[in-house]
């Protein structure tokens, strides 16, 4: 049986935050009485993840993913409840704990701007205690999966946002952690890199069996990557389970567009009994639940003379986009 | 603590931290200049202070030099490590990027103290040494084991002081998020360690003595240098010096749990 990795019960955090109004007289306000209030930005949530998983954080800007993960890898000090990663409580962060984890934060960095990305894998491996022999190593496997070469040698300052965020990865990556925390990892880079960063991920994940927890606001990287999910709404998860059952839910039926032969097809599939949602001329769109959709298609073939038939699967963004605009979705 | 592969960590930041000053040739020479001029003027100040008046609190010129001389190698310790360093803690702070530094497998504080170099403050310290030798001999003073062994322990001192100080309102900026201010009234507070703690009146020394512990970072040190300090002086320093170091290592322990990393 996999064991669970990652154990969170009933953690909840606060933060003290300053509000200030508008305008002048709000800024004079504010520098010689600052109203402070707590807000509780992560409500009594519990979940586990076993070793291996890639678990995804859904949730709209500000609903408490970042602060999920940086109180998981040991940033933040939690109000309640309690964590366990890999054994170890993240916020004392043991020198063990920290060789095992890694942080990744898309709009972040940690290599030397004015170096080229060797020179801050180097110091890494000095940090993590790695010979050069094995650095070597390791930076060779490394840029062979994420296809970077060249571009070890120049200064960071002047690579491009995909080959800096590659080089990113490597340095996080060099210490061979188990556990992955990857905050918006795809933010601002092109499509092309993007799909090479997820299949550099997966690859990792399959070769190494690591953990992976990953916020992204890019519905592809959650998609191609996570089977499950955690959906985080005003600090408090709504939902945990598997992806599909999540699109499934959220979206129960699918819509077809039939092309008739004629008019009159068109008419009699209209009155046939399905959920019509528009009919023009010789074409009829119909909304089918998930769950008949092969024995309603096998009756259409049989019955009506088709001339083309497309299945129109509600974009995902749009289905996500559900949980994130509405509060409190319900499930 | 594993001692070897801090050293190893602290060998690797020097190499990069040289090579990432070394792209800007223009500015490491313009920094040598400004060192030069920098220690010029000060002496021409402090010439300046004596035209008139043989001495000043008690001190003649040549004695008083000790000091600048001494000020001078902490000015370029200053420049050299803490400058760099923990002007760039509130930077890590306000940007979040300190997430890095509290997840590597090292201590925070040795990291963030240590990281950055700035090479051409290392002209300063070796112009505050020729400076203090010049010193030595127009002072006649004899070099013997004692000496030598007080003279570094209270120069220590002196750095371990100063480097407390400035540590300690920097971690300020985890909870005030900007503190450049306070540190650039530090700054301008130690310019006054150029001059010996007698040439001012009793309230100024109690407060060099007490709240910003000037008359430890230069004068003692000077005094060692000069035979005109006592046993007591000598102990008070490292006291003092010792419970620096202990109390900014233990504010920034408390200071780290009260982080809250920059939003993404």
């Amino acid at each position: 049986m996999v064991q669970n990795i990652i154990e969170v019960r009933n953690l909840s955090k606060s933060f003290d935050i300053s509000s200030k109004e508008p305008g002048l007289k709000g800024t004079i306000k504010h520098f010689f009485r600052r109203q402070t209030k707590s807000i509780k930005v992560i409500k009594d949530i519990s979940f586990e993840i076993k070793e291996g998983e890639i678990v995804g954080f859904l949730g709209a800007n500000g609903a408490g993913k970042t602060t999920i993960l940086k109180m998981l890898c040991g940033l933040i000090y939690p109000s309640e409840g309690s964590i366990s990663v890999s054994g170890y409580l993240p916020f004392r962060r043991k020198e063990n704990f920290l060789k095992n984890i890694t942080l990744i934060m898309g709009q972040k960095q940690q290599l030397i701007w004015d170096l080229p990305p060797i020179e801050s894998f180097y110091l890494n491996a000095s940090i993590y205690d790695l010979d050069k022999f094995e650095a070597k190593k390791r930076i060779k496997k490394l840029s062979e999966m994420l296809e970077i070469d060249e571009e070890l040698f120049i200064p960071v300052r002047k690579l491009s946002l995909g080959q800096r965020m590659k080089s990113e990865l490597l340095a996080a990556l060099m210490h061979e952690p188990n556990i992955l925390f990857l905050d918006e990892p795809t933010l601002g880079l092109d499509i092309n890199a993007q799909r090479n960063l997820r299949k550099f991920l997966q690859k990792y994940n399959k070769e190494t069996n690591a953990t992976i927890c990953l916020t992204s606001h890019y519905m592809k990287d959650i998609t191609s990557l996570c089977k499950r999910v955690i959906c985080v709404q005003e600090g408090a998860i709504s939902y945990d389970g598997k992806l599909d059952l999540l699109l499934k839910r959220l979206s129960p039926v699918k819509e077809i567009l039939i092309v008739c032969r004629s008019e009159d097809d068109a008419i009699k599939l209209e009155n046939f009994g399905f959920t019509v949602k528009n009919k023009i001329k010789n074409e009829i769109t119909i909304k089918i639940e998930n769950d008949s959709i092969t024995s309603s298609l096998k009756t259409i073939l049989n019955n009506f003379d088709i001339e083309d038939l497309f299945i129109n699967e509600p974009p995902i963004d749009e289905i996500i986009g559900k949980i994130l605009i509405k509060k409190n979705y319900d499930f | 603590m594993n001692l070897r592969k801090y050293l190893k960590v602290y060998k690797k930041f020097l190499h990069t931290s040289l090579a990432s000053e070394l792209e800007y040739k223009t500015n490491i020479i313009v920094d040598l200049f400004t060192a030069i001029l920098s220690l010029v003027g000060s002496i021409f100040l402090l010439s300046i202070f004596f035209q008139n008046n043989g001495y000043i609190g008690g001190w003649k010129f040549e004695q008083a030099l000790i000091i600048q001389a001494i000020y001078t190698i902490l000015n370029g310790i200053t420049n050299t490590w803490f400058n760099p360093n923990l002007t760039e803690i509130v930077k890590h702070i306000r940007e979040g990027t300190l997430d890095f530094v509290l997840l590597k497998p090292i201590d925070s504080q040795f990291f963030i103290s240590l990281k950055k170099i700035n090479p051409s403050g290392f002209l300063e310290i070796l112009l505050g040494f020729f400076l203090l030798l010049f010193c030595m001999r127009i002072n006649q003073i004899n070099l013997n084991l004692s000496f030598l062994t007080l003279s570094l322990i209270t120069i220590s001192c002196s750095i371990c002081i100063l480097y407390s100080l400035w540590f300690f309102i920097s971690t300020t900026t985890i909870w005030f998020v900007k503190t450049w201010n306070a540190i650039e009234v530090l700054r301008s507070f130690l310019y006054i360690g150029r001059f010996p703690l007698n040439s001012f009146s009793f309230s100024l020394r109690v407060f060099f003595s007490i709240f910003i512990p000037i008359a430890f970072i230069t004068t003692i040190p000077s005094e060692v240098f000069l035979g005109l300090s006592q046993v007591w002086e000598i102990l008070l320093e490292v006291i003092v010096a010792s419970i620096f170091l202990i109390t900014s290592r233990k504010f920034w322990l408390f200071a780290l749990k009260f982080y809250s990393s920059a939003s993404s």
